[in-house]
């Protein structure tokens, strides 16, 4: 485990803040991870709450898979994965 | 009204639950049935704006209207948590939003089972609202819940578990820290042997929900896989370094 592998939570933790984004609550929806093809649920990501934003990793390969940021004009993010919506 | 839209809930009851844990009665104008093992967040504003917001899970059933209950671990130091043990009291508003989560959810009817439920400290919050929601609807497939709590005092829910604990319910406790005289429970922290144990009679495909602090939810995961349990039918949930 990396420092700080406590505070970790996962993707159960951020299903507001994806339907704020996204409109649907998607931690039931199935991502691909870009970098290594691991397929699965949204809520498996590792999830780092970092204030004011937050960084959902793949925990196979640890790569990027969304980032969401409030910045004061809204929510911004930067999606890696693929997902499919259910 | 939707899952999204935050609404200003009462609480009308507060109910210790253990020396660090108390459940907490929301009425909400805007109820929305939820699914069990789902969550909503909860945000306090402080005068000059400032805001903090956590997740908590529903520990009541779904059948039940109009209101929730949520179960809140007192954490040393917790900004959220510390509040609404020590200066929250009935007929005190917070802002909610919910119900949320589509993943960490089970469905008495639709489901499926048999249910294996691992959880540490407040992790059993959402699997008591499993537990309930089956006991309100009738329904009978098996469950297995194994629970770690660090003292005999610390068990949350002690007495509605083993009221619960009939009828195809078998409940599995296991103490680390220390146990009462006479403890014929477990009394160590979760591992490979005792999850073997409590999931053998269900097979590989047991339907399995684990939650609890990050720690512990990671290694009953990883136990799990390696007693040969389907890795796709495990779902987990981290609560963060909340608890045992
Ligand atoms: C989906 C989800 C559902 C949840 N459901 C519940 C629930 O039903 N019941 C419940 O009680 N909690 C639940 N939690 C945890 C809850 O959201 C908060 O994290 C918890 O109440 C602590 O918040 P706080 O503001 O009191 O503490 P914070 O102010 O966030 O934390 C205080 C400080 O203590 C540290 N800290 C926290 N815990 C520990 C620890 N055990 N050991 C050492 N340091 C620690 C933190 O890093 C921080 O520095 C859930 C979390 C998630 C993600
Ligand atoms: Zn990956």
């Amino acid at each position: 485990m990396r420092a700080n592998e406590e505070l970790t939570l996962d993707g159960n933790a951020v299903g507001g803040l994806l339907d704020e984004v996204f409109g649907a609550d998607l931690t039931a929806a199935v991502g691909t991870c870009p970098d290594c093809g691991r397929r699965d649920a949204l809520a498996t990501l590792r999830a780092y709450t970092y204030a004011p934003g937050v960084v959902l990793r793949c925990p196979g390969c640890d790569g990027v898979q969304l980032v969401i940021v409030r910045t004061p004009r809204g929510l911004r993010h930067q999606l890696r994965s693929v997902i499919e919506r259910r | 009204m939707n899952t999204l839209q935050w609404q200003i809930a009462t609480i009308t009851k507060i109910t210790p639950e253990t020396a660090k844990v108390k459940s907490f009665t929301l009425s909400l104008p805007g109820w929305i049935k939820h699914r069990a093992g789902q969550h909503y967040d909860l945000r306090l504003t402080a005068p000059d704006g400032y805001r903090a917001q956590r997740s908590y899970s529903i520990a009541s059933a779904p059948e039940r209207t109009g209101e929730i209950d949520l179960t809140i671990e007192r954490v040393e130091d917790g900004e959220v948590s510390t509040f609404l043990h020590q200066v929250v009291v009935p007929g005190d508003r917070v802002e909610v939003r919910g119900p949320i989560g589509g993943y960490f959810v089970w469905d008495a009817t639709t489901s499926g089972g048999p249910v294996l439920l691992v959880a540490g400290g407040s992790g059993v919050v959402p699997m008591m609202s499993m537990l309930r929601h089956r006991a309100a609807v009738g329904a009978k497939v098996p469950v297995r819940l194994l629970y770690s709590s660090r003292t005999y005092d610390d068990v949350i829910y002690r007495e509605e578990l083993a009221s619960l604990a009939t009828g195809g319910v078998e409940i599995f406790h296991t103490l680390t820290r220390s146990q009462p005289a006479g403890w014929t429970g477990y009394a160590r922290r979760i591992d490979d042997t005792m999850l073997a144990e409590v999931s053998r009679p269900f097979g590989a495909s047991a339907l399995t929900f684990i939650c609890g602090p990050t720690p512990l939810v990671e290694s009953a995961a990883t136990s799990l896989e390696r007693a040969s349990l389907r890795a796709d039918r495990i779902k987990t949930e981290r609560f963060g370094p909340t608890g045992t």
